[in-house]
């Protein structure tokens, strides 16, 4: 066996304990352990894709007990790659929150932060990787437990209420992944996912336990559904995300729903295997929702008048997107899926951060009024949040193009659902359009300056309206709106002034372009590992 | 309708009855503390589930005593390590919802989290 070979389940190691260990340490150097962890565990992974791209994918034996009774970890292309993209995004979000951690978090208790983010960590290495369902269960309920205590970290009201009522939804999604798969066990007598796969196989060759089989399937993927927001349940997402600090709406809304989803590919795949999924009902229903979602999630941000509620909005019409892709029960929409995961978690994390610097550059508001020119006042921020923007209408040469463009291959094979998907994707397109068009429109409109301010402004005021002429004239409602307004909040941003955000930003905007520009490679890898899922 | 499969296995409705029970109750009570105990009905009715699926009647517990070590005379112990390992997992989740419980109340004064929330929207923050 190659050393290699060790890699994913000593990263899942070290995040467990680099948690405890982070609780001794003062902020800082909790920060440093942290940010060493996650990169070493990112570099660790990639070394695991390389290795397992070359050759098969492979099980590492827990404690060298053999199949049905030791516990699993198995590694593909697929769990490697997740594991290394996963690593990369939760650095970005955890360098570009750095200056909203140091304000908001109660100090003192900045380290128990950083043993959050490491147990979350662990808990998403630990559901990529593992091959028992147990496992799963257990790695989901830390998930929740870390995830909840991102969102109390910065103590107010709304977030103290928002982290309940996540908790409550988490509670009862995982309550029916529990009693789904205790159901599966009852049926099949085994928790390793390839047992059971071969036990169902003859489950359904006999034809018997065909409703155990079913209920357990919709069990299964409802709780997963609950727990990942899809559209019925996610009354709990826009507090939770709008309210947090900016690394953990940014790690929420990337990561963590992404890690259930991910599961449920799992499971599909895995465990009750793809042609029983698809003759059963229960993709119908997640389909149904998807596009529900796509389409609610997109009005409600419409009506959001907060910059980061509406994100997490928008959140609500992706997951629409990916479970959308699930409920296809094709190959190609499962690709499609697993290829907006990626695009999502690249996007919205980077949409999260450039709304921080637009509300850093306006006063500390992200309320529609304040940032009005703030593109103007922190440059970075508003370019970031343009190319996220574009990215997420689906504008060719960023990522969320080529996911739709998925999307709609996908669909267009398909017998019954190509019609609704289509209809979904070019309406969810519009409605995308309208608010983050609305919100790109107004971050570059200029604010009228008051006479006797006019010198004190250079950054935001002079030179930029008469360049920008153009972009005022055409937004001359919101001008007026502007004009009622009170008086000027904001604040020229330097580029450099927050050297880490601003990495962050650029690396996002790169990750972003390079699942744009260079998709080929990337889908050919999906496909890869949803081959060797089999 | 099959009745006789139902009172053959009538432990495992009673289980999904309280499953149904706790549920609800975690969904739909205002208030915070009941929705606790509902919780906490639901993942008992799943370790109840759990510990029948792993009985075999007229068979012992899986502790080895008086040197019998044969695999027969006992009933199946992976249900009751699931059972232990849930029951560590609704603890801490039970610790954490009534630490945040506490939190609320004590910014608060009520337990009914409608009602917080409404007077977080009229707080406007």
């Amino acid at each position: 066996m190659a050393f290699v070979q060790n890699f994913p389940f000593m990263s899942i190691l070290l995040s467990l304990f680099s948690g405890p260990l982070c609780s001794v340490l003062d902020g800082k150097w909790a920060r440093r352990v942290n940010t060493a962890v996650i990169a070493v565990i990112g570099i660790m992974s990639a070394f695991v894709l390389k290795h397992v791209s070359a050759g098969q994918p492979y099980v590492y034996r827990m404690g060298h007990f053999s199949a049905p009774w030791g516990n699993e970890i198995r590694v593909g292309t697929l769990e490697a790659f997740m594991a290394c993209f996963f690593c990369a995004v939760m650095l970005l979000c955890m360098l570009g929150g750095i200056r909203e951690r140091a304000a908001q978090i109660e100090e003192g208790k900045q380290n128990l932060y950083y043993v959050m983010v490491n147990l979350l960590l662990c808990s998403l290495l630990a559901l990529i990787y593992t091959n028992d369902l147990f496992t799963a269960y257990v790695f989901v309920e830390i998930n929740t437990i870390s995830a909840c205590g991102l969102i109390m970290i910065r103590q107010t009201g709304r977030t103290f209420e928002a982290a309940t009522r996540y908790m409550i939804m988490s509670l009862l999604g995982s309550g029916l992944l529990l009693l789904g798969i205790c159901h599966l066990y009852a049926v099949t007598g085994h928790l390793l996912m390839s047992n059971i796969k071969e036990q169902v196989q003859v489950i359904t060759a006999t034809g018997r336990y065909h409703i155990s089989l079913m209920v357990a399937l919709g069990l299964m993927s409802v709780g997963l559904a609950i727990k990942s927001a899809l559209y019925p349940f996610h009354a709990w997402l826009p507090d939770a995300y709008g309210y947090s600090t900016l690394s953990s709406s940014a790690i929420l809304s990337s990561l963590v729903s992404k890690g259930y989803i991910f599961l449920l590919i799992k499971i599909f795949y895995r465990v009750v295997g793809i042609q029983a999924v698809r003759e059963s009902k229960v993709v119908n229903v997640l389909f149904v929702f998807g596009i529900a979602g796509m389409i609610m999630g997109s009005l409600s941000a419409i009506k959001e008048e907060n910059l980061k509620r509406m994100i997490a909005y928008s959140s609500v019409a992706q997951i629409g997107y990916i479970y959308m892709g699930l409920g296809l029960a094709t190959d190609a929409g499962a690709i499609a899926s697993l290829y907006h995961v990626l695009s999502h978690a690249a996007t919205k994390s980077l949409l999260f951060v450039a709304a921080a610097g637009l509300a850093q550059a306006s006063g500390g508001s992200d309320r529609y009024g304040d940032i009005t020119g703030a593109g103007f006042r922190n440059r970075l921020a508003g370019v970031a949040f343009t190319v996220g923007s574009l990215s997420m209408v689906g504008m060719p040469v960023f990522s969320g193009f080529i996911s739709k463009l998925l999307f709609a291959r996908a669909a267009v094979g398909h017998a019954h659902k190509m019609l609704p998907t289509v209809i979904a994707l070019a309406v969810s397109t519009i409605l995308n359009a309208v608010y983050f068009m609305k919100t790109v429109i107004r971050i570059y409109t200029i604010r009228p300056v008051e006479p006797g301010r006019e010198g004190e402004n250079p950054g935001s005021g002079g030179t930029g309206r008469q360049s920008r002429g153009g972009i005022g004239a055409v937004s001359a409602i919101e001008v007026a709106e502007a004009e009622i307004l009170p008086k000027e909040t904001g604040r020229t941003v330097r580029l450099l002034e927050e050297p880490a955000k601003a990495a962050a930003l650029v690396c996002f905007i790169l990750l972003n372009l390079i699942l744009g520009l260079n998709s080929d490679p990337i889908v050919r890898l999906i496909q890869g590992g949803i081959e060797m899922f089999e | 309708m099959h009745w006789e499969y139902l009172l053959n296995n009538y432990e495992e409705a009673v289980a999904m009855i309280l499953f149904g029970i706790g549920f609800s109750n975690l969904l739909l009570q205002k208030n915070l503390i009941k929705k606790i105990i509902g919780l906490n009905i639901m993942d008992t009715a799943v370790y109840l589930f759990l510990a029948l699926k792993g009985y075999i009647s007229g068979r012992k517990a899986p502790v080895v005593v008086d040197g019998v070590t044969r695999a027969e005379a006992y009933i199946n112990p992976i249900p009751s390590g699931l059972v232990l390992t849930g029951i560590v997992v609704s603890v801490s989740v039970t610790a954490l919802m009534l630490s945040l419980t506490i939190r609320l109340y004590r910014r608060y004064h009520t337990l009914d989290l409608d009602e917080i929330t409404t007077r977080l929207k009229r707080e406007g923050k």
